[in-house]
C-alpha cells in the first residue's frame, strides 16, 4: 500500500475507506488525490454519517423553489422573488479561534447565499456557550460577539436577530450557527453547476494562501488536548474582499455572462470544482499554477485544499470572458482563468501543465461513503424523565426565584450582544422594539419576511425526538408571533460524535422529530447543514438541532411586537400553562437540574395557533403576541412589559397541574409550555379574540390587563409574585454586561 | 435637483441613501463611482457610510485619494452642499475638509442603536428646517465615532458655531451617558467655516422612514432641497 496507517488515520480516513477509494479510481491514489478524498470525504463534506436519516426529511411544497442540495434553499414570497437562506455552523473553528471562527462562519454563509444570484439582507445567529462563571466562555463568547460584529458589520448586512443559550456541555464546544437571507428574482437564480464543454472555468477573489487547509477534516472530530495545535487550520476572514466579492458577483450574474456559480467554503477549491461538475454531470480541468496565491512554494496539495476566504468558482459561458474580466477589474478583483469544462467527469488537476490529480468526480461527491451508523437508545432515559423531589423540596419564594431567572443569562436581555451588530444597515429592518422573530421589509412590495432561530438542547437532552419537533414549532411559533405566515425551513444539526451509537440514536430521533413537525406544520426544509463531533474527550454537547423558520407578512404594517404598547389593554392567554418544569429554565438555573419529560406538543393545535396569529395581526385584532418560552409565563409577562417604558401588568391564573409532584408554585409560574402565547388587544376586541381561538380549538382566558408600574401575578386568587416593572427590568437588562463587563477575560 | 451618492468600495451605506433620496424624499439620486472624474451635475453630494477600502490603515484614509474626491473638493470649494455621514464623515476629515480626527470608541466596541443628537445651529443647508434644540432620534452604527480636535481648534469650532449637532439624553442635555463613544464635548456633527460641508457620525438616511424606527432623520434631507431652493439653484417642482 502506497499510504501507510498513520498517513490515512492523519486524512481523517478508515482503512476501509481507503480501499474503496482505490476501487473507485482503478489504483493507489497519489497523495494529493489522498488530500482531495481527505476532506470530500470528511463528516462535514459528505454528511456521510447523516445522509441517510436526512433523506427522510419533508424537502417539496408549493413554494419550494430550490430544496436541498445547492448552496441555499429558496422559497417563493410572490412579485416575481424568492428568498434565498441557509444555516451553518462553524463551531469547531470558533472554539480554537472564537473571533475568526465566527467572523468567517459569517463570510462563508453570505457567500452561499449570494452565489445564487441573491443579494443577502439579513444575519442571525444561534450560539451556545458554557456559562458565564468560566472564564474561558466568556473570553469565547467576548470573541465570537466581537467576529459576528466585525464581519456582518463591515460587509453591510444586518444581524438583526438570533438566540444564546448557555450550559456547561458548550464551554470547550461552543456552537455558533449563522443564519442569512437574501432576495433574488426567481428567473435570476445561478445554481452552482458546470455546465458546457469548453466552457472557462474562472477563479475569483482573494488570493489562496495555507489558512484552513484540513479545516474539513478539523470539523470532523473531536477535540482533545492537542487541539490548540489546529490553530493554522482556521481560516482569516476579510470582509472587506467579500463586500467587493459580493458586488462583482452580482453584477456579472445579472449580465447573464455566467452558467454556474460556487463559493469556495469547506475543502476549497477541490469542493468547488468537484460539486460543480459532478452536479453538472461533466467534467473539470484546472491548472493549478495559474492560480492567484500569496504564499511562495504552494504545492497541488495546499492549493487543493486551502480553505482561503472570499473565493468564488465561476463557470463562465465561453465568449464572455472579457465582460466577467471588466466587471472584476471595476472591483479591483483578480479574475483568472484557471481551466475549463471537460466531458468526461473527471476532476484532472494540473500544475504547469502536468497532470497531479486525476480522479473521477462523483467518486469525490455522490459516491462518498454512505453510513447507516447504529444506534442505540442510551440505559438511564426513564430515570431521566423523572424529576427528583428531594432535590426540589427546597424553593426559593416565587419573586426571589422569578428575579434569579430573569438574571440568568439564558433569559437575560442579549443587547450587550446585539448593540455590537448593525441591524440598521440597509434600511429594511422593521425596528419596532422587542420582535420575536426579526422582521425586514422586501423593498419594491409591500411585503416583509420574519425569521427566528431556536433550539432548546435541553428538551432534546430529555427526549430528542419531542425536543426536535419543539424546536420546529417554537420557531415557527416566532414567527407567527411577529405576524408571518411560516413558509419554509432550514435546520442547523449539532451533535456529538456519531461513531458513537447513543449520540447517533440522539440525531436519528432528531431528524425524525423535525420530519415530523415540518410535515404538520407546512414548513419544508430547503436545506441545512449537520455538525458532528461536538465534543471533548468524550463528553458531547447537549444535543442541539437549531431550526430557522422563515414567514411571509402580506404587509409589512401587519407586523406585531411582543411588547405592551399602552396601559389598559387585556392580556389574553391563548393556549394553556401545564405547569411543565421538564428541561425548563427553572428546574436548571435554581436547582442546577436536567431532568423531567419535554413539554408536551400537539402539532395540529399548533399549526392552528400560527394560522390564528397570522390571521389577527393582519386585521390588527391583537396588539402584540408573544410566545411562553423559557422560563414560563411569569419571564414571559416580564418580556411583554419591558422596554416599554415601564407599562406593568397585572394577571390572575389558575394552579397548573403540578409537573411530577414538583412542590410550591413554580410549575404555574415557570412550567414551560408549547402552544402557548401572550396576546394583547384593546378591551373591546378581547371577546373576538377568545372567541375565534375557541371555535379553532384552542383553550383561550383573559387572564389579567396592562397598566401600573407593577408586574403582578396572583395564582387562584392569592398573589405569588409581585414586584416593580423596574426593579425586574434592571435584573433582566444588567445581567450579562455583570459577568463579561469590567472582569477577567 | 440631483443628489450625487459617492460609492467607494467597501461602502455600504450608499444604497441607504440612495433609496432615501428617492423612495423617501423624491429627488433623483444618482451613484458615482470613486474611479470617476465628474460629478456630473450634481446639486448635492453625499459621501455615505460603510467601510470604504475595508478600513485600511485608518478609517476614510485611502478613500481620500480616490479620483473622485478632487472634484468633490471643487464642489464645495465652490460652495456647493456635501453631506458626510459615518465614513462620510471620516473620509472628510481625513481630506482635511473637516477639521479634527476620529478615534475607536472609548469602550473599544461597536455600537448599534437609535440616539438622541440635539441641533445646535440651523445655519446649514441640512438644518435649516431644524430648531434650534431640536432633539432628532437616530439611529449610529459605529466602532469609530470618537470625535475628536485639540483645545484651540475645539474652541474655534464651539464658537464659531461649528457644532452642529450634539449626543443628548431622553431630557435633550448632553451629559456623560448620552454620549455613546467618547467624542470631545458630546459632538455628533460639525461643519467646515463656510457651513456648506457638514459630517456626522449618526444615520440620517436609515431614520426616514417610520416603520423603521423613526423619521426624524428625514428633516436632514428635506432642509438640503429647501436651502437649494432658496438659492434659487433649480425651479420648484
Amino acid at each position: 500500500m502506497t499510504h501507510d496507517a498513520a498517513v490515512l488515520e492523519r486524512h481523517g480516513l478508515t482503512p476501509d475507506e481507503y480501499a474503496r477509494i482505490v476501487e473507485l479510481v482503478g489504483r493507489e491514489p497519489n497523495l494529493t488525490e489522498l488530500g482531495l478524498f481527505s476532506v470530500m470525504w470528511s463528516e462535514h463534506c459528505s454528511y456521510k454519517s447523516s445522509r441517510v436519516h436526512l433523506k427522510t426529511l419533508p424537502t417539496e411544497g408549493p413554494r419550494v423553489v430550490q430544496g436541498p442540495g445547492e448552496n441555499a434553499g429558496a422559497v417563493d414570497i410572490g412579485d416575481g422573488l424568492v428568498a434565498v437562506f441557509k444555516i451553518e455552523s462553524h463551531n469547531h473553528p470558533s472554539f480554537i479561534e472564537p473571533y475568526q471562527g465566527a467572523a468567517t462562519g459569517v463570510g462563508g454563509i453570505i457567500r452561499d447565499i449570494f452565489t445564487m444570484g441573491a443579494r443577502p439582507i439579513a444575519l442571525l445567529d444561534a450560539l451556545r456557550f458554557g456559562t458565564m462563571d468560566d472564564a474561558t466562555s466568556r473570553r469565547v463568547l467576548k470573541g465570537v460577539v466581537a467576529g459576528i460584529g466585525g464581519y456582518g458589520n463591515s460587509i453591510g448586512i444586518p444581524t438583526v436577530g438570533g438566540e444564546v443559550m448557555f450550559d456547561e456541555s458548550y464551554r470547550g464546544n461552543p456552537l455558533v450557527n449563522v443564519f442569512c437571507l437574501g432576495i433574488a428574482r426567481r428567473s435570476e437564480i445561478v445554481k452552482g453547476h458546470a455546465s458546457g464543454v469548453g466552457n472557462p472555468v474562472y477563479y475569483v477573489g482573494a488570493k489562496t494562501g495555507r489558512d484552513g487547509i484540513h479545516g474539513a477534516t478539523m470539523a470532523s472530530a473531536a477535540f482533545d488536548e492537542s487541539s490548540a495545535e489546529k490553530r493554522p487550520a482556521v481560516q482569516v476572514g476579510d470582509p472587506f474582499m467579500e463586500k467587493l466579492l459580493l458586488e462583482a458577483c452580482l453584477e456579472v450574474m445579472r449580465g447573464e455572462a455566467v452558467v454556474g456559480v460556487q463559493d469556495m467554503g469547506a475543502a476549497g477549491l477541490t469542493c468547488a470544482t468537484s460539486e460543480t461538475g459532478s452536479r453538472g454531470s461533466v467534467g473539470v480541468e484546472i491548472d493549478v499554477a495559474l492560480v492567484p496565491q500569496r504564499e511562495t512554494g504552494m504545492t497541488p496539495y495546499e492549493i487543493m485544499l486551502s480553505e482561503s476566504q472570499e473565493r468564488m468558482l465561476l463557470i463562465v459561458k465561453r465568449g464572455r470572458e472579457a465582460d466577467v474580466e471588466r466587471v472584476f477589474e471595476k472591483w479591483d478583483l483578480h479574475a483568472v482563468r484557471i481551466g475549463e469544462v471537460t466531458s468526461d467527469n473527471r476532476l484532472r488537476v494540473m500544475q504547469n501543465g502536468v497532470i497531479v490529480a486525476d480522479v473521477p468526480n462523483r467518486a469525490l461527491t455522490e459516491e462518498a461513503p454512505v453510513y447507516h451508523r447504529p444506534y442505540r437508545e442510551p440505559d438511564g432515559r426513564a430515570e431521566l424523565q423523572r424529576v427528583p423531589l428531594d432535590a426540589v423540596a427546597a424553593s426559593p419564594r416565587p419573586t426571589d426565584a422569578f428575579l434569579d431567572l430573569l438574571s440568568a443569562p439564558t433569559i437575560a436581555s442579549k443587547r450587550w450582544i446585539y448593540r455590537q451588530y448593525d441591524h440598521v444597515v440597509q434600511t429594511n429592518t422593521v425596528a419596532l422594539n422587542g420582535l420575536s422573530a426579526a422582521v425586514v421589509r422586501v423593498k419594491g412590495t409591500s411585503r416583509a419576511l420574519a425569521m427566528s432561530v431556536d433550539g432548546n438542547g435541553r428538551y432534546c437532552a430529555l427526549d430528542p425526538r419531542q425536543g426536535a419537533k419543539l424546536a420546529v414549532a417554537e420557531a415557527a411559533r416566532n414567527v407567527a408571533c411577529a405576524g408571518g405566515l411560516p413558509i419554509g425551513a432550514t435546520n442547523c444539526l449539532n451533535f456529538g460524535n456519531p461513531e458513537r451509537p447513543d449520540i447517533m440514536w440522539q440525531f436519528a430521533e432528531a431528524v425524525a422529530g423535525i420530519g415530523a413537525a415540518c410535515r404538520a406544520l407546512d414548513t419544508p426544509i430547503t436545506g441545512g447543514n449537520v455538525s458532528f463531533y461536538n465534543e471533548t474527550e468524550g463528553r458531547a454537547v447537549l444535543p442541539t438541532p437549531i431550526i430557522g423558520v422563515v414567514g411571509l407578512l402580506e404587509d409589512a404594517s401587519y407586523v406585531r411586537t411582543r411588547l405592551f404598547s399602552d396601559a389598559g389593554l387585556d392580556i389574553v392567554l391563548v393556549g394553556e400553562g401545564r405547569g411543565e418544569l421538564g428541561g425548563s429554565e427553572y428546574l436548571k438555573t435554581i436547582h442546577g437540574l436536567v431532568r423531567g419529560r419535554a413539554p408536551v406538543l400537539d402539532l395540529a393545535r399548533e399549526r392552528a395557533l400560527h394560522r390564528l396569529l397570522v390571521d389577527w395581526a393582519s386585521r390588527g385584532l391583537i396588539r402584540s403576541a408573544h410566545d411562553c418560552a423559557e422560563g414560563g409565563l411569569a419571564v414571559t409577562l416580564a418580556e411583554c412589559c419591558f422596554d416599554t417604558g415601564g407599562v406593568g401588568a397585572d394577571v390572575s391564573i389558575g394552579r397548573a397541574p403540578s409537573d411530577g409532584g414538583v412542590p410550591g408554585l413554580a410549575s404555574t409560574l415557570f412550567g414551560e409550555s408549547a402552544t402557548c402565547v401572550l396576546v394583547s388587544a384593546v378591551p373591546a376586541d378581547a371577546p373576538a379574540v377568545l372567541r375565534e381561538a375557541h371555535l379553532a380549538g384552542l383553550p383561550a382566558a383573559r387572564i389579567g390587563r396592562t397598566g401600573g408600574s407593577a408586574l403582578r401575578i396572583a395564582i387562584d386568587g392569592e398573589i405569588a409574585i409581585d414586584c416593580s416593572v423596574g426593579e425586574a427590568e434592571a435584573r433582566w437588562s444588567g445581567a450579562l454586561a455583570k459577568w463579561l463587563d469590567g472582569r477577567a477575560a | 435637483m440631483t443628489f450625487a451618492v459617492v460609492v467607494f468600495p467597501g461602502s455600504n451605506s450608499d444604497h441607504d441613501a440612495h433609496y432615501a433620496v428617492e423612495h423617501v424624499l423624491g429627488q433623483p439620486a444618482r451613484f458615482v463611482w470613486h474611479k470617476e472624474t465628474s460629478l456630473g451635475s450634481a446639486d448635492v453630494v453625499i459621501l455615505p457610510g460603510g467601510f470604504s477600502h475595508g478600513d485600511y490603515l485608518r478609517t476614510g484614509a485611502i478613500a481620500r485619494f480616490s479620483p473622485i474626491m478632487a472634484s468633490v473638493r471643487a464642489f464645495a470649494d465652490a460652495g456647493g452642499p456635501v453631506l458626510g455621514i459615518c465614513n462620510g464623515f471620516q473620509i472628510l476629515l481625513e481630506c482635511g475638509m473637516l477639521p479634527g480626527a476620529m478615534l475607536r470608541n472609548r469602550d473599544v466596541r461597536f455600537h448599534c442603536g437609535f440616539l438622541g443628537v440635539r441641533v445646535e445651529r440651523t445655519d446649514t443647508p441640512f438644518t435649516n428646517r431644524c430648531r434650534v434644540g431640536q432633539v432628532l432620534r437616530l439611529p449610529i452604527a459605529h466602532g469609530e465615532g470618537n470625535y475628536y480636535a485639540p483645545p484651540d481648534a475645539l474652541g474655534a469650532l464651539e464658537a464659531g458655531g461649528q457644532v452642529i449637532f450634539r449626543y443628548v439624553d431622553d431630557r435633550g442635555e448632553a451629559t456623560e451617558a448620552a454620549n455613546p463613544n467618547g467624542s470631545v464635548h458630546g459632538i455628533a456633527g460639525i461643519s467646515n467655516a463656510k457651513k456648506n460641508i457638514v459630517g456626522l457620525m449618526p444615520h440620517p438616511e436609515r431614520a426616514c422612514e417610520s416603520c423603521l424606527g423613526g423619521a426624524d432623520g428625514l428633516i436632514v434631507l428635506e432642509s438640503v432641497v429647501h436651502a437649494l431652493h432658496e438659492r434659487g439653484t433649480l425651479q420648484r417642482v
